[in-house]
């Protein structure tokens, strides 16, 4: 893997739309049963505007980013010898149906480690107002040659 | 909610996961890598069968939390690694079980930490959700 990606900043993702039906079809997906993930009049009695995604539906976003890193042409990543290492998630407030999110990526950190690479990649969600919603953080090992 | 211990366990469950559930996460994340679902795929790439998304295992395994928590707007941060993957069985599929115990308190709020296994195998590590407390 090239190490000079360290520090490289991408641009951001087109403005993806949060659907209910989305937010409920990943809510069963991950077994999520609150009515809040699932029912609109129960999300607006909690104070909501609409369904709350899971913690985890950040990824749906996140993925756009993920794609421009692995086809980054001096990248030098294989994707068949990619692993998901990390992930985390971090929220200044949930993910609503309803939501126009964009996503940008920064590379974080480079590293090697026996025969492997690892990658550390940040992408900021925001909404359509620019503010901050969740930052995701993966991180990717990629294997040496076998 | 009663102030919360360290140590005290606060939520726990099992979650049977088959094929379908792959199949399932893969439409709903848009993650159609075929080694959650074709064998021969799998295989090919000298795996030891189909395994389960890992962000389906992490997506699933804070479940019990936002059930306790009763709102799954108060998760502020939830991180895991993911150490072991989990192989569904065509046939009898996999049960991922997941206990959720405090890891600390403090005046924002907690940290759940998240014991997730496959049989007696553990499969996510460092699994921790930061979690703002209902009032």
């Amino acid at each position: 893997m090239n190490p000079e990606l360290k520090g490289r900043a991408f641009a951001p993702t087109e403005p993806y739309l949060v659907g209910r039906e989305k937010v409920r079809e990943f809510a069963r997906a991950v077994s999520a049963t609150h009515p809040v993930n699932l029912d609109p009049e129960a999300a607006r009695a909690a104070g909501y505007r609409d369904v709350v995604a899971p913690p985890t539906f950040a990824v749906v976003i996140q993925e756009a980013t993920l794609a421009q890193l692995l086809a980054e042409p001096d990248a030098g990543i294989d994707f068949t010898r990619v692993v998901h290492g990390d992930q985390r998630f971090t929220y200044t407030r949930p993910i609503v149906a309803g939501d126009e999110l964009t996503a940008a990526l920064a590379v974080t950190s480079v590293k090697s480690l026996g025969g492997n690479s690892m990658v550390t990649a940040e992408s900021t969600i925001v909404d359509a107002e620019g503010e901050h919603v969740v930052t995701a953080i993966s991180t990717l090992v990629v294997r040496g040659d076998d | 909610m009663t102030a919360l211990e360290v140590g005290q366990i606060v939520a726990q469950a099992s979650y049977p996961l088959t094929r379908d559930s792959l199949v399932r996460y893969a439409g709903a994340s848009g993650d159609f890598n075929p080694i959650h679902y074709r064998d021969d795929v799998a295989r090919n790439v000298g795996l030891p069968g189909v395994l389960a998304h890992g962000m389906l295992t992490m997506g699933t395994a804070v479940q019990p939390v936002v059930e306790w928590l009763g709102d799954p707007g108060l998760v502020r941060d939830y991180q895991v690694r993911f150490t072991r993957p989990v192989v569904v069985d065509p046939e009898i599929g996999a049960v991922i079980s997941v206990v959720a115990t405090v890891g600390a308190v403090d005046e924002e709020g907690a940290r759940i930490d998240l014991t997730v296994k496959h049989g007696e195998q553990t499969v996510l590590g460092k699994a921790q959700v930061r979690v703002a407390l209902p009032r």
